[in-house]
């Protein structure tokens, strides 16, 4: 996958610090110094004093005979590296692979994050309004390489996102000092009379090294992709991954197994120890062969019992296929969740019966599919199809009452059945029905329930239940769909009473 | 006189040894739970009836399908104890969930699993009932071998839950290493004079019960609870049949 970098440069980081904790500071012109040689240095102006020309390296008696009114702080260098590691941490919600580039930039691996937020633009106008709205002046810019967002974001204002591959010709116009060299190069380019990248960019490379030394050479490929650069990135990708390399190469499922349970011991303990527990996980093996292998289970809940998730694996071991051995496992926890200690009540039983019976549906799942397990929940809806709710987590609680007020049977048939009845008049239960080619007698009913349809959510005509028993004491529900006239109303077997 | 009692306690200790080597949780706790029954308790072993074992019921109709899911229900309901958790297997959705509210159990509470094959129904039923934090599994299986049943056995013999296996049309009645064998049929309700359908009755048979007294019983549920109405002593069983079930269990 290509590398796409995001550089941010914080321009006036130290004032912009100033005037937060400050802000009556805002938009005034005050500076920062700090002791050198007996003397006071400017190390950063404010936006206002920069636009004067007063940049950095200036002695502070200097200004002051410019500028008699200006304010005047010391410079402090550790809080601004605090800053800058909290403003990384921050970006952290923008991509997992933040960097520092000290004093006054940070450096994203944006590789496959801009498309959540719709395109390289709109993620880039993100970043930029919410730096911008917490009181920080940032220039940024988006390439393929860390030297030529760097380079971009310094020297160029108005383009901000560089074409994939694009990195060459975005950098002709720029001035050497956007490679990031060091001044000694950089008074020589100058002294040759070289302003722009694109007037020694095709020089040979050997009388370039001759001329300017390695360093810049290397700094020439960064900024162009031909040599690679190394992120330090100031929150490693915690992966939940163990490795389980083997002296011989394993074929046997014993082998395998404890392989498995070795790794889960080790994972296990460490889920003790943040707190944290399993919901998906993938056991892997790599082949001799070159080739990989690998089974994946999942559970309800968040869980760090080895046996347990033992037991999910063992199911699918015998899919693993180990060929001529596996000489590598891995177990990697790609799903990773809290375990609270005291989770709440599941239905009032003793929080051991829970994770017992989590379990169980855990390995149930495993063997024959999550789709296959559910739960019914009451729905405040009077059409019996819709008056349950089928979920599939085992803690969501109902939010209304089963209702009881109402006969209801105890076996719905997942159809309606129609049958052929017998009525002596509208309104009446019926004589007798037929279903299945049996003609059936009713000699009790209860009813008529009238069900409307919910017109807010479907139509057509209502039904009229009845609980009829017949001669045997079996009891029926029956309806009949919309009123007598023309058409003639088609009637129907829903269920069984007890 | 002293001697006479002595000897009755020892009959009682070694009926009871005797009972829990067969595999029947003679626990002090199996006698607490009343599911209402009444005078049927006299047909069970021990007098009462037998928890952390399974019991089948045959439903040769649909109608008698249901009437034994309600049956079940109600005993469900008091193993339950409103807070117990239960695992449903079924290949089929029949099952209501709102009438089981009228039987006094708690819908929410049962985990309901939708298989495909039987095995599966086999395997995820074993399972469960190997799992002592249930309070009950339930099973709707059409065929079962004696062989498979007796795994569940042993299942619930260290477990301690109480299994059903209910039999919808079988396409035999075959022996099996269950407990009890139950017919449940519904009954005409009884109103008197009055219209309307009353509250649902039920004739209950137990064809066969380890150790136990077969019988007909009819009950009405009311109230949350059995309510017994007859109770007819079952005397058309011949003689061979019991020696061949004893031989069985």
């Amino acid at each position: 996958m290509p590398k796409r970098y995001l550089y941010i440069w914080f321009r006036y980081l130290g004032t912009d610090r100033l005037s937060k904790i400050r802000p009556e500071l805002r938009g005034k012109p005050f500076l920062l110094y700090t002791p050198e040689h007996g003397r006071m240095v400017v190390k950063a102006s404010s936006q206002s004093l920069a636009k004067d020309g007063i940049s950095p390296g200036m002695v502070v008696a200097d200004v002051r005979a410019i500028f008699p009114s200006v304010d005047v702080f010391e410079y402090d260098r550790d809080a601004e590296e605090r800053l800058l590691n909290d403003l990384a941490e921050w970006c952290l919600r923008y991509s997992p692979v933040v960097a520092t580039d000290p004093p006054d930039g940070l450096i994203l691996d944006i590789s496959g994050c801009p498309h959540l937020w719709g395109g390289e633009l709109s993620y880039l106008q993100s970043i930029t309004a919410r730096l911008c709205k917490g009181g920080y002046d940032v220039c940024t810019a988006i390439a393929d390489t860390i030297g030529t967002a760097w380079a971009i974001a310094h020297y160029q204002k108005n383009e901000m996102i560089i074409d994939p591959g694009k990195q060459a010709e975005a950098l002709l116009a720029l001035p050497p000092a956007a490679l990031r060299l060091d001044s000694s190069t950089l008074q020589r380019l100058k002294k040759l009379g070289f302003r722009q990248i694109g007037q020694f960019i095709g020089i040979p490379r050997l009388n370039l090294r001759r001329r300017f030394g390695e360093a810049m050479l290397i700094r020439l490929d960064q900024a162009l992709g031909t040599a690679r650069e190394f992120l330090k990135p100031i929150q490693p990708a915690r992966v939940y991954q163990e490795r389980l390399p083997c002296l011989e190469p394993i074929r046997t499922a014993t082998g395998i197994e404890i392989a498995l349970k070795r790794l889960l011991e080790t994972l296990c303990e460490r889920f003790f120890k943040e707190g944290k527990g399993m919901r998906t996980g993938i056991f892997k093996g790599y082949r001799i062969d070159g080739e990989t292998v690998q089974i994946s289970i999942g559970t309800n809940r968040a869980s760090r019992n080895a046996a347990h998730l033992f037991k999910l694996f063992e199911l699918k071991i015998p899919e693993i296929k180990p060929a001529l051995g596996i000489e590598l496992f891995t177990l990697e926890a790609t799903l990773v969740e809290d375990v609270s200690e005291t989770q709440e009540a599941l239905w009032g039983t003793t929080n051991l019966g829970q994770t017992a019976i989590s379990e169980l549906v855990d390995n149930i799942a495993g063997k024959i599919g999550i789709q296959a397990v559910h739960r019914y929940l009451p729905q405040e809806h009077y059409w019996p199809e819709s008056s349950v709710q089928e979920v599939s987590s085992l803690e969501e609680q109902p939010e209304t009452e089963w209702r009881t007020d109402r006969p209801r049977p105890i076996h719905l048939l997942p159809k309606p059945a129609p049958v052929e009845v017998m009525a002596v008049l509208p309104d009446h239960p019926p004589m007798h029905f037929r279903y299945k080619d049996e003609i059936i007698r009713i000699v009790r009913a209860d009813g008529p329930e009238r069900i409307e349809q919910e017109w807010w959510l479907q139509s057509g005509p209502p039904r009229d239940y009845y609980r009829v028993e017949d001669e045997s004491g079996a009891r029926y529900w029956l309806f009949r769909l919309g009123f007598y006239g023309n058409p003639k109303p088609q009637w129907f077997l829903h269920g069984y009473f007890v | 006189m002293s001697e006479l009692a002595e000897k009755i306690e020892i009959i009682r200790r070694l009926k009871e040894t005797i009972l829990s080597m067969e595999g029947f949780s003679t626990g002090p706790d199996s006698r607490l739970l009343d599911f209402g029954l009444g005078p049927m308790n006299a047909a069970f072993p021990g007098g009462a009836f037998p928890v952390g074992a399974i019991h089948e019921l045959i439903s040769p109709t649909e109608a008698c399908a249901a009437a034994a899911t309600g049956f079940l229900s109600g005993l469900l309901s008091v193993l339950m104890k409103k807070e117990g958790i239960c695992l449903w297997v079924s290949a089929e959705r029949k099952l209501f969930a709102p009438g089981l509210k009228f039987l006094g159990v708690e819908p929410h509470r049962i985990i309901f699993i939708g298989v495909k094959r039987e095995k599966e129904a086999l395997w995820v039923m074993e399972q469960g009932l190997k799992c002592n934090s249930l309070a009950a599994v339930v099973a709707e299986i059409r065929d079962i071998s004696f062989a498979e049943s007796r795994r569940l056995q042993l299942a619930v013999e260290t477990s301690k839950v109480t299994g059903f296996l209910h039999r919808q049309h079988p396409r035999i009645e075959n022996t099996l290493a269950c407990v009890s064998r139950w017919k449940i049929r519904p009954l005409a309700s009884r109103t008197g004079e009055l219209p309307g359908v009353g509250f649902p009755c039920l004739e209950v048979e137990l064809v066969k019960i380890r150790n136990g007294r077969p019988g007909v019983w009819q009950f009405e549920w009311k109230n949350g609870t059995f309510n017994l109405i007859t109770e007819r002593s079952r005397i058309t069983v011949k003689l061979p049949e019991l020696q061949k079930q004893r031989h069985y269990a």
